[in-house]
């Protein structure tokens, strides 16, 4: 019989044959914590009373830097000072950084095959690059800093196959909003997402990242995406240390499996206030106050060109603000480069450097009472960008700066050909 | 962990996510205390000024989806919750939960706010008191109850530490 993914990698770590519903331990190849979650793992750590594996411990503050007030720049010293006390290198600064998950793989520390941790929900992200990573909390991630190793609960998988090509102004936003909008916030808790077929293959990575990172939105352990010869192209020159692939097997045996006709599925928006409540873009016809385009979601370069291919020549509605922000600095130098970050000027977008901010309600465009959000972000939860009675609707890079232009949320059709 | 556990009934539906659990803007320490004053206030400004130590929480499926922040079961350990029962969890509010000693059972179980609820972890017994009814609800499995045996993560890492030393 043939193995999954997610079964052949815990196989592979934990040095036995598993079987759905086991608890393993496994050994993870790097650790993840940004300044929320860093802290109450350095207390953690501390009462172990061990030395840290420093090589595999990133440290990226992101959510709440630049800090917005005092209570975050002592969250965020800590974290520097964690980093000094225990000499660990990979300590992403600000100025160097940008969020934490858009760093991870920038810098080459994910890669096919690793097992990755982190404490962030969106950890799943790294996926896209056909490594297994998947989110923890804080104490967790203290006790990899000092053993290296973690339970885990091999879980089941489902296999979700789109074919066809994609529509214009169709993302792989829109892919993974279809299967939200299908299975449900629950429709794949606990378990491990295998997501293939023609379309899949044909994106590229930025996509296959922005379908990655919304896994957890469905409840799901972990996405994967098989890599291929764009995965190695894109790690060259990047990638930490050597590694080695792992597919699952053709005659794997997966709990569902779900088939998709790419070509039907056209630009979508999850409504408030669950990224399950999905419609097409076109059928939604709300006055916004705000566009958000960035996160680690959607705030890579090839998101910022789909926005300014449709921003250029063009100005924000009256009444809207819209906001974007760059994931990392990377990303920012080549948006300056190629004059992206001009034409959103020129547009009257406000322009900021990488940071998680807005996207968690955290500061810099957080939302009033009644205000309504399109957002490339992951979620639409009540008060997620702001006041309880604010609205976010999740959008690909195309619908968020249409709908700027327009001042409500419109397919993208309705501003370009 | 305490095997029989009592209390009063906050009653909450399907989908609880973290940021309803915890907003993100009060993210800015890990203080259980600090942390519980905040928790709810975005769907039940009422919580945390009339939640009392011992109180069980009961919800829906998929309780506390959304983010990996941990300051969600310390925010209800700080307000003093004694166990949460839902129908189902978000697998890291789970692990996070398990790991710093939350109790939670996975039972389908009809309660009205403000009923009283018991909780037999030995026999795997849930019982609303107010209404005279009871469930059943399935063992964590071995790893698990270690963990839970031990005090949770740190306590059982620390023993797999000098007993690794020790090789
Ligand atoms: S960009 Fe948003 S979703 Fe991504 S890590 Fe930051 S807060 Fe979380």
């Amino acid at each position: 019989m043939g193995r999954t993914f997610a079964e052949k990698i815990f196989d592979k770590r934990s040095g036995g044959k598993v079987a759905s519903g086991d608890v393993v331990e496994a050994a993870v190849d790097y650790v993840m914590v940004n300044d929320v979650t860093g802290p109450p793992a350095f207390e953690a750590f501390e009462m172990l009373g061990a030395e840290p594996l420093r090589n595999k411990i990133i440290l990226i503050p992101d959510h709440y830097v630049p800090n917005k007030d005092v209570a975050s720049a002592i969250q965020a010293k800590r974290m520097r000072d964690f980093a000094m006390k225990w000499k660990i290198k990979n300590y992403f600064e600000i100025g160097e950084g940008g969020v934490c998950h858009q760093l991870m793989m920038e810098l080459g520390y994910v890669a096919p095959g690793r097992l990755i941790v982190g404490a962030d929900s969106h950890t799943c992200t790294y996926g896209a690059l056909g490594a297994f990573s998947t989110g923890i909390g804080s104490t967790e991630a203290a006790t990899v800093f000092a053993r290296g190793k973690l339970w885990f609960r091999v879980p089941k998988t489902d296999e979700f196959i789109f074919t066809g090509r994609l529509k214009k102004n169709v993302f792989g936003k829109d892919l993974i909003l279809r299967i939200i909008g299908d299975i449900g916030v629950d429709g794949a808790l606990y378990k491990s997402m295998e997501v293939k077929g023609s379309t899949i293959s044909n994106l590229e990575l930025s996509d296959r990242m922005t379908i990655a990172n919304m896994a957890i939105e469905a409840g799901a352990k972990n996405l994967f995406i098989a890599p291929d010869k764009k995965t190695d192209s894109y790690l060259k020159g990047i990638v930490k240390g050597k590694y080695r692939a792992i597919l699952p097997d053709e005659n794997a045996q997966y709990d569902r499996r779900y088939e998709y006709d790419a070509a039907n599925i056209p630009p979508l928006v999850a409504a408030p206030y669950l990224p399950s409540n999905v419609k097409p873009a076109s059928e939604i016809d709300v006055k916004i106050d705000q566009a958000y385009l960035g996160s680690c979601t959607n705030g890579r370069v090839e998101d910022l060109r789909a926005a300014a291919r449709i921003m250029k020549g063009r100005r924000v509605a009256n009444g809207v603000r819209m906001i974007v922000v760059p994931a990392s600095k990377k990303i920012f130098e080549q948006a300056m480069k190629e004059g992206l970050l001009k034409i959103f000027m020129d547009a009257d977008a406000y322009v900021s450097g990488p940071t998680c901010g807005a996207c968690l309600g955290g500061y810099m465009g957080v939302l009033a009472p009644g205000e309504v959000a399109v957002s490339s972000t992951n979620r639409n939860f009540v008060g997620r960008m702001g006041h309880k009675e604010s609205k976010v609707y999740l959008a690909n890079p195309a619908v968020v700066a249409a709908s700027a232009v327009k001042g409500r949320i419109v397919d993208p059709s309705e501003v370009v050909k | 962990m305490k095997m029989i556990i009592e209390g009063i009934a906050w009653k909450f539906g399907d989908n609880i996510d973290t940021d309803q659990i915890i907003p993100a803007e009060y993210l800015v320490t890990p203080d259980p205390e600090e942390l519980a004053r905040h928790a709810f206030e975005k769907i039940r400004p009422e919580f945390s000024k009339s939640v009392k130590s011992g109180d069980i929480l009961v919800a829906g499926t998929n309780f506390g989806c959304g983010s990996s922040r941990e300051h969600a079961p310390r925010a209800l350990m700080g307000a003093g919750i004694s166990c949460v029962i839902a129908r189902s969890y978000a697998r890291i509010f789970f692990r996070n939960s398990i790991n710093i000693g939350l109790p939670l059972v996975e039972a389908d179980i009809d309660a009205d706010e403000n009923d009283a609820i018991k909780v037999d972890f030995e026999n795997g017994l849930v019982t609303n008191l107010s209404k005279n009814k009871n469930w059943r609800f399935p063992p964590y499995n071995e790893f698990l109850q270690k963990l839970i045996d031990n005090g949770g993560l740190i306590p059982y890492a620390k023993e797999r530490l000098s007993a690794e030393r020790r090789g």
